[in-house]
């Protein structure tokens, strides 16, 4: 496979005496790979390993009422079984680590559990097969309670509601149960346009499987610490993570990673790294906490499943003016990072299109599904299918070569984006002249002689009047009082001009981590461009602060105070053996990170 | 695990809960995944174990013959294209021939052709069985089966088609074979078998007596096709749906006779 | 548990090591053999991670019992080098981008390298045929296809 540059475009723009970029290099980790030697977290030997497995609930929705272990703890070679209360801090959520969400999810469920596949228990034993068979002898009394596998479903009144943390099925971005993007009033675009094409797309649940499953390995060593190695994708991440769950302080774990067997989104979760060290932390022997392929392709978070509803008005010759969405991404039963494909996939509506008027209302919701995760492309590659599909029907419904459809529409530097940014290093026209003349696809003079830099206007470039409402707010549509989960018709009006607030990014620690244009190969060019009709070639050379995340108030650290689930509380039968008691940390939480406004499990110095 | 040496030990050592171990492409599956329900592996060292020999009754293959020994000897060729089907090389030098009899839904791809060529298999106490009496015994009998005797069969005379998503290596979405005694549709006595359409191989009979009775072209081939559902009982897994299975039988039956592979 | 010795020759080297009951290749090798080079990816024969030879012919470790291995020659990838050289197949998926993750690489290799034993000129078609059983995620197939091809090549007149 060759890689081939277009060097003629975007020339000006672009330093191309650099030394490295652009030039074919051997991946450095590849004699390892080749070789064998590559150590990935399972390839390190040690003395005396004991091995975990986990009780997984079979049903999509239950209670436990009891569990019974005796027949399990007699197995010789079973060396502990581990309890949900054994975990010190069994409460968390991924993204409490940047302070967004509430955490809603224990590392071993009791006695609710919410997805099939589920962990309520675990076991540690001399062997896989003795954990195998552990697991096997160990017997739950289960109460089935009803599910919701849909989301439109489940965010109906009478739902059966799934995590308590968030109990009308949808997470919350205050005020809202939705992301809400307005932008012009797509209503009077509806009203002007001669067609209007609506469609639903749906994309199914996709594993990541990478070929490495998940799985880490914990021991004891020395300094008090515990050691941990692991294939996740986000080691300090997975090592916070685990610092809160465990209670421990960070400095007591030393994690090892970095060497991925395949990731692609599906190892950031950090659910393999706590378990393996609490069982170390249990047993005083090293753990391993592996998944096997089943529990990869069934508990795995895949990329979750995707609705979306798309309304465009359309003008005869192709112009969009109105274009509506209805997202839904389903987080399965808990959050992980659902929370953020809901903003990530707003930020990136309406595609890649300067279109005037935009309304979108996306839903992050919980089902009885497996919880899902981020995947390459995570919030955006749904959207983007059902954008692209879409684009293909409008073309189909007024009657225009599809990709001229594109290029007529198509960002242009310059331009105001439906979130109230400017539109920068647009490609998207000089892409679609590439991709048809590499498919042989005839394009009009016009279509070909298009450039990204040409054809914006003081019009597009502008903030226009916009339509407010204020449907759906938590709790309402659980309530029976929203009507519909498509955006409304709006009750208020926003003037034109009106920016979004200024967001203050955390000034970086040392100037010379300031990213500046000319350091990263991007020639900045004079502020009057090339062309006379003065695309406003905003090439922002302020590198402070780097564009924020827009996150809004609910994700202020400050809001993550929740509602604590009801104490898990273990119902467990069988006095006989008698159960260990529950591990206690000796000391508690001390250490580790602890200023005002941060995550005390976070470690590290970026944040200083 | 035990290891026996003969037939005779190995019927002996079968008498208790245990599992006879061919390639263990399967077996092993289950020994990694619920190690809990093994109480024992049963290894025969047997030579004779991995034996093709012919003699006057047809082609006598040990049940401890790989697909790959099948796909590389030459009195087998009519068999090479059914058991290059099958997996991929590695699993193709494991898997054997006594396994495959014994491969639940979907798998089971050799044992239809041997369902359509009328074999039939030796048990360790010496006792033969056709394969239809095999099939629907399966699930019940405990035991060994040591050899499966095939009848000698040109080439041309079998004809064997796989549908599967992927390829190479897919799992049977369904496999056919027809025996075609005159070589050709132009002769009578043919017979049909399908694989991944019922809890075992099966014997399509109603498409079989359709083919024996109607006129030996086009509409006797549709005819058969259109018929070809009858008595068998697909299921549902993560391929293909039973309905699915149902609706592209009578195609794939009609590109298998037409000798699409 | 009781443990067996069993023994055999592991890249030209005679190996002994004490097994489970019921314990597959693949985990003997790695732990009780300690050759980390074969892979644990499914366990259940779908993804090739785990491809060894036997006597010259693949094989999965994760299905093959580890009492079967008794007295037969098993080669992996951290024989494959010869000494400080590498293997032109080695090499090929080097510089060829074969491996991203390269968690498939060791199998992969071991199917290739089976392939141009016994067919030192392969077509495209044959190779695709011959890393059938192993799955890649990360590369798309198209580059370690070529790699293999290009090894045969660089092997003309050598044995794989
Ligand atoms: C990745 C993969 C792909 C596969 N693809 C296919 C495919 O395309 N087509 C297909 O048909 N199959 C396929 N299989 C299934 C399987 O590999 C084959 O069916 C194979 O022939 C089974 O033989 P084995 O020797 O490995 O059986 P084993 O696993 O050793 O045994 C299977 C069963 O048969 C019993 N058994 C074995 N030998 C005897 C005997 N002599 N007497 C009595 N009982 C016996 C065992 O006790 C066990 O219950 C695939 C398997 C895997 C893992
Ligand atoms: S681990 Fe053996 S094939 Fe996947
Ligand atoms: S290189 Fe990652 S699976 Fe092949």
């Amino acid at each position: 496979m060759s890689i081939e540059f277009r060097k003629e475009l975007f020339a000006d723009e672009r330093d191309d005496g650099l030394n490295e970029i652009g030039k074919p290099k051997l991946r450095q980790d590849i004699e390892g790979h080749v070789t064998g030697r590559t150590a990935y977290y399972d390839d390190h030997l040690l003395d005396g390993l004991l091995h975990m497995r986990c009780v997984r609930s079979p049903h999509h929705h239950a209670r436990v009422r009891s569990i019974d272990t005796s027949e399990a703890e007699r197995m010789k070679g079973v060396r502990r079984v581990v309890h949900a209360d054994d975990v010190p801090h069994n409460l968390n959520t991924l993204l409490s680590l940047i302070g967004f969400g509430k955490d809603d999810e224990q590392l071993l469920s009791n006695p609710i559990v919410r997805y099939r596949g589920e962990p309520v228990l675990a076991i540690v034993a001399d062997t896989e097969a003795i954990a195998r068979a552990g697991c096997a002898a160990i017997r739950v009394d289960w109460e089935v309670l009803p599910h919701v596998l849909d989301v439109e479903e489940a965010i109906a009144p009478g739902a059966p509601s799934v995590n308590p943390a968030y109990p009308d099925n949808t997470f919350t971005y205050e005020p809202y149960d939705h992301v809400k993007l307005r932008f012009g009033d797509v209503q009077s675009g509806f009203a002007q346009a001669d067609h209007i094409v609506e469609a639903e797309y749906e994309m199914s649940p996709i594993e990541q499987a990478p070929i490495e499953t998940c799985g880490a390995i914990a021991a004891p060593e020395t300094a008090d610490r515990y050691v941990c190695h692991t294939g996740t994708q986000a080691l300090f991440f997975s090592l916070g993570t685990t610092a809160k769950l465990l209670d421990l302080p960070s400095s007591r774990l030393h994690f090892i990673g970095g060497t991925v067997g395949g990731g692609f989104g599906g190892k950031v979760d950090s659910i393999t790294e706590p378990m393996a060290v609490l069982g170390a932390m249990l047993t005083g022997r090293p753990v391993k906490f592996q998944w096997d392929r089943e529990e990869e392709m069934q508990v795995g978070a895949p990329r979750g499943a995707e609705r979306w509803r798309i309304k465009d008005g359309v003008t005869s010759d192709g112009r969009i003016l109105a274009r509506q969405f209805t997202g839904f991404f389903d987080a399965g039963a808990y959050t992980r990072l659902s929370s953020y494909a809901g903003h990530k996939g707003t930020g990136h509506l309406p595609g890649p299109y300067t279109i005037p008027n935009v309304a979108s209302n996306v839903f992050c919701v919980y089902t009885n599904r497996t919880p899902a995760t981020a995947m390459r492309g995570f919030g955006v590659t749904g959207v983007d299918f059902a954008i692209e599909c879409h684009m293909d029907r409008v073309a189909e419904a007024v009657g225009i070569d599809p990709i001229s459809l594109r290029i007529l529409n198509a960002y242009r530097d310059g331009d105001m984006k439906a979130h109230r940014r400017v539109a920068k290093n647009c490609a998207l026209v000089e892409s679609c002249q590439v991709v048809a003349g590499k498919a042989g696809w005839g394009l009009s003079t016009d279509d070909m002689a298009a450039n990204s830099l040409v054809g914006s206007s003081a019009e597009r470039a502008a903030i226009p009047e916009t339509a407010l409402d204020d449907e759906g707010k938590a709790g309402e549509r659980r309530a029976g009082r929203a009507t519909t989960a498509d955006p409304v018709p709006g009750t208020r009006r926003l003037p034109a001009g009106t920016h979004g607030d200024a967001k203050e990014a955390i000034p970086v620690q040392r100037p010379d981590m300031q990213i500046l244009a000319e350091r990263v190969g991007h020639k900045i060019p004079e502020p009057a461009a090339a062309t006379a009709v003065t695309p406003q070639k905003v090439a922002t050379p302020t590198p402070t602060p780097p564009s924020t995340p827009t996150m809004p108030p609910a994700m202020a650290p400050s809001s993550h105070v929740a509602a604590p689930l009801p104490k898990p509380t273990a119902a467990t039968t069988a006095a006989e053996p008698a159960k260990p008691a529950p591990y206690k940390p000796e000391k508690p939480f001390s250490q580790g990170v602890n200023r005002p406004g941060v995550s005390r499990f976070l470690s590290g110095s970026r944040r200083r | 695990m035990i290891e026996v040496h003969t037939f005779s030990q190995a019927a002996e050592a079968a008498r208790t809960p245990g599992h006879i171990l061919g390639g263990g492409t399967l077996l092993m599956r289950q020994v990694n995944y619920a190690p809990q329900t093994i109480e024992k592996l049963i290894r025969v060292t047997d030579p004779e174990l991995q034996e093709i020999r012919a003699d006057s009754t047809g082609i006598r293959i040990g049940a401890g013959v790989t697909m790959a020994s099948i796909i590389n000897h030459p009195d087998l060729s009519v068999l090479a294209p059914v058991a290059r089907a099958i997996g991929a090389p590695a699993l193709r030098n494991m898997a054997t021939v006594g396994g495959n009899l014994f491969a639940p839904h979907p798998y089971g791809d050799l044992a239809v052709a041997l369902l359509a060529l009328d074999a039939f298999v030796i048990w360790s106490d010496g006792r033969e069985e056709d394969m239809e009496t095999f099939f629907q015994g399966r699930e019940r009998t405990r035991g060994m089966v040591t050899h499966v005797v095939v009848p000698r069969v040109q080439s041309g005379q079998l004809r064997f088609r796989k549908v599967s998503r992927t390829r190479p290596k897919g799992i049977s979405v369904m496999s056919i074979a027809v025996y075609l005694p005159g070589g050709s549709l132009s002769g009578r006595g043919a017979r049909i078998a399908f694989g991944a359409m019922g809890p075992t191989p099966l014997r399509a009979k109603a498409a079989e007596a359709a083919l024996e009775n109607g006129a030996m072209d086009a509409s006797g081939v549709a005819a058969a096709c259109s018929v070809c559902g009858h008595g068998l009982a697909p299921q549902d897994d993560a391929l293909a749906s039973a309905w699915y299975r149902n609706e592209v039988a009578p195609v794939h039956l009609r590109r298998c006779l037409e000798g699409e592979t | 548990m009781a443990k067996r010795p069993i023994s055999f020759t592991l890249n030209g080297t005679e190996t002994g090591i004490f097994v489970n009951e019921g314990q597959n290749l693949l985990e003997a090798l790695r732990r009780e053999a300690g050759d980390l080079s074969p892979k644990f990816g499914c366990g259940q024969g779908t993804c090739g991670a785990c491809t060894i030879l036997i006597d010259g012919a693949p094989h999965l470790g994760c299905l093959t019992l580890a009492e079967a291995a008794q007295g037969r020659s098993i080669e992996t990838t951290s024989g494959l080098a010869d000494g400080p050289d590498l293997h032109p197949l080695q090499r090929a998926f080097m510089e060829g981008f074969a491996a991203q993750c390269g968690f498939c690489t060791s199998g992969m290799l071991m199917a290739a390298k089976a392939l141009l034993v016994t067919n030192p000129h392969p077509t495209r078609d044959e190779v695709i045929e011959a890393i059938s059983g192993n799955l890649c995620r990360c590369t798309g197939y198209e580059p370690i296809v070529d790699a293999i091809l290009d090894a045969a090549i660089r092997l003309q007149g050598r044995v794989a």
